[in-house]
């Protein structure tokens, strides 16, 4: 029970942390030493989730020891517990550039006395979301991060932010409802929200009322997700926010998408009949995202473009549903979640030395800041699959998985997404031609506006380009990981017999074979 | 399990209103249709409690003819959530009304952008598409030309040969300088700080950019 109270930490801590730097907001340079402190705090405590979950098994907190069929528990299982991890690592180093960043200079870019408190409740919402153990404490989860990303959103309040998120918050506010009223028609059906109860009581539904529920809430998750023809907000609201807020929002807001997904298609639907849908939509996120992104020629919005393109991967491996396509997307979302963050950081950095992130009017860096080109060179060749980076490794893993599942759907999107790895290669490569490579065009003021830029900011994403590259140099244990997590996923009963102990875990009717496909229990 | 009629037809009527005025362009009345919705969704809780029983209180009856608790729940804390959500989106509203004089959810103006160019460089950019004659970029061309500023469509050879030639392509407007022009858009009642607080905020570089191109 002692080590089972870890759980509520990475929720509980931000939530005081906001409620300090709430009070503090006079005080900026208490306000940051009070939040790093929590996000250090938070991080230690990801670790240690971590190190008791790969060594006791699932850890299960109910909270104020309510039965898990009404109260509220906390999960945490390998999957949740790495996600945790990559996430505090992750949300502390954005919150280190934005510290830089705002002690730097004062403008409207500048995060305001809000932003702390807000970002802490945000990290509160991700932390909770990974844990949550019941639908509709994901659902609460889904909306605490939502309310504090509206509000990063429109830090400042002008008129590009307001434009952008008036078009977010629509969208936000219409994938709650879906949600909710998916959570309702769960509850009508089988009389619980406690996932583990869900995954035993969903077995015995008729298959059309099984797709109805499921079809609802994975609407619901896809368009936080931005899964394509879900995403065509995400393009247009992230870019005009603060670089370390879009790097946070691309980085974690999404994967808490994947990451509901991966929970919906596993543990309560196993191996559904929306296995060839799945794959459809990665296969058109892929592609449009990526199309998306060679169109563009703002830096931020090519990246936003990448983003959408790459939640396909990501969806691919949750499609083809073997244990090495899971394991592999498991992977994949740890670094995706670190590539995509180091690279809106970079960009951030970029708008800080150069004044733009428009490709137009950008030119030279290479030679003006040459630490900055290889800050954001790194990233850029792992996002688009060079080896031997983690994005090589994660595709490897995924088209592998592909190519063992073997049907036709599968196959498809094999050669989709080899497609859009080169199509990323050459998105890519335009902004590195364009923004390092080629003479600064007229007018540019790249020589002048440099010196400002705070060491700070250029460490923190140094060390999340570390923290990408630390994947790769220890791919063979994560991968290790994320097989075991894959297997746990896979099987359903660890989970379930954790929280509902073994009598019901042996009630479940199917869990998944290595292979993919759906399995008769006994 | 048997629902009430009236429950049913109550949260329909609710939600069909709601995803109607969800619909529409202006903001204050997508608020409106997502309190509808919201309402429908609760009672859809309310109707997944099951039939009617007696008051969930321990030791008053048996808990065989209880109502069940645990959606009514649900139900306060969504309400708690969606007064939160509306107060923020009011908010939202009335800032946008306060920068645009409207509060109709605009098009992406960087897709737009790009639709231009593509145009441009197929020849057909002068031409008003579909696009162009949309309220909102219409509206910014003709305050543009107001201020003697040539909107970009009208440059001479607005773009390059091609976008990875080396060649300096002339750029359209990010959205930072069209958010600098927002604040003239705004109501005429507008106190005048408001405006001079709005265009001090922006740092002197923009209005670099803008002279460039004129």
């Amino acid at each position: 029970m002692s080590v089972a109270l870890l759980l509520a930490l990475p929720v509980v801590l931000p939530l005081g942390g906001a409620a300090f730097t709430l009070i503090l907001r006079h005080h900026a340079a208490l306000q940051r030493a009070v939040s790093t402190t929590t996000l250090v705090a938070i991080l230690a405590v990801a670790l240690a989730i971590g190190y008791r979950v790969t060594v006791d098994g699932t850890l299960v907190l109910q909270i104020a020891s309510w039965t898990p069929r009404l109260g509220i528990v906390l999960v945490a299982d390998r999957l949740t517990a790495l996600m945790l991890v990559v996430s505090s690592v992750v949300t502390l180093a954005v919150l280190v550039y934005s510290s830089a960043q705002s002690v730097s200079e004062n403008t409207e870019r500048t995060p305001v006395a809000i932003y702390h408190p807000t970002y802490l409740v945000l990290v509160a919402g991700v932390s909770n979301a990974f844990l949550a153990g019941d639908l509709f404490n994901l659902y609460v989860s889904f909306e605490i991060l939502l309310a504090a990303s509206y509000v990063l959103l429109t830090l400042g309040g002008s008129a590009s932010r307001i434009r952008a998120a008036t078009t977010y918050v629509i969208v936000s506010l219409l994938s709650s409802v879906i949600f909710l009223a998916g959570i309702a028609a769960v509850y009508a059906a089988v009389g619980t929200v406690n996932l583990a109860e869900l995954a035993v009581r969903l077995d015995q539904l008729p298959d059309s009322t099984r797709m109805g529920l499921e079809l609802m809430l994975l609407v619901a998750f896809a368009i936080k997700a931005a899964i394509f023809p879900l995403s065509a907000w995400l393009p247009d609201s992230y870019p005009t926010a603060p670089a370390p807020v879009t790097a946070v929002f691309a980085g974690l807001l999404t994967k808490v998408g994947i990451y509901a997904i991966i929970r919906l298609e596993t543990l309560l639907f196993p191996a559904s009949q929306l296995e060839t849908l799945l794959l459809a939509a990665a296969g058109a996120s892929l592609v449009i995202g990526i199309l998306g992104a060679v169109a563009q020629t703002d830096l931020k919005r090519v990246l936003s473009f990448t983003l959408v393109s790459h939640m396909g991967f990501m969806l691919f491996g949750i499609g083809v549903t073997t244990r090495l396509a899971i394991a592999s997307t498991i992977y994949y979302v740890a670094h995706h979640i670190t590539v995509q963050s180091t690279l809106f950081l970079a960009a951030g950095l970029i708008e800080h030395r150069a004044g733009t992130t428009n490709l137009g009017r950008l030119g030279g860096l290479a030679k003006a800041a040459p630490l900055l080109a290889v800050i954001f060179f790194v990233p850029a060749m792992n996002l688009s699959g060079i080896p031997p980076f983690s994005g090589f490794l994660g595709k490897v893993g995924l088209v592998e998985a592909g190519i063992e599942r073997g049907n036709t759907a599968s196959w498809i999107l094999v050669v989709i997404s080899v497609l859009t790895s080169l199509l990323t290669l050459y998105a890519i490569a335009k902004i590195w031609n364009r923004a390092f490579w080629q003479k600064a065009p007229q007018g540019a003021d790249i020589e002048k506006d440099g010196e400002r830029v705070p060491a700070l900011m250029y460490g923190a994403t140094g060390a999340l380009v570390v923290v990408s590259l630390l994947l790769t140099v220890l791919a063979g244990p994560l991968m290790h990981f994320t097989d075991e997590a894959a297997r746990s996923v896979l099987d359903r009963s660890p989970y379930v017999s954790a929280v509902l102990g073994d009598d019901a875990a042996d009630q479940l009717a199917w869990r998944i074979g290595d292979d993919g496909t759906r399995v008769e229990e006994r | 399990m048997t629902v009430s009629l009236a429950l049913v037809l109550t949260a329909g009527v609710l939600i069909a209103c709601g995803v109607y005025l969800v619909l529409e362009r202006t903001l204050t009345r997508i608020i409106l249709g997502f309190v509808l919705l919201g309402n429908g969704v609760n009672l859809l809780f309310i109707l997944a409690a099951g039939p009617w029983g007696s008051p969930p209180f321990e030791g008053t009856d048996d808990p065989e003819r209880m109502t069940d608790p645990l959606p009514f729940a649900m139900v306060l804390t969504a309400i708690v959530i969606t007064l939160g959500v509306t107060a923020f989106v009011m908010a939202l509203a009335y800032r946008a009304w306060q920068l645009f004089g409207h509060d109709e959810v605009p098009d992406d103006v960087e897709d737009r952008r790009v639709l231009r160019r593509s145009r441009a460089r197929t020849g057909q950019g002068i031409e008003v598409g579909w696009a162009d004659a949309l309220d909102e970029d219409a509206r910014r061309g003709a305050l543009k030309a107001s201020q003697g500023l040539r909107a970009p469509e009208e440059e001479e050879n607005p773009l390059g040969e091609d976008l990875t030639g080396d060649q300096d392509v002339p750029q359209d407007y990010t959205e930072a300088d069209e958010a600098e022009d927002q604040p003239e858009d705004g109501p005429e009642d507008q106190p005048a700080e408001q405006s001079g607080e709005q265009s001090g905020e922006h740092s002197g570089e923009p209005t670099e950019d803008q002279e460039d191109r004129a």
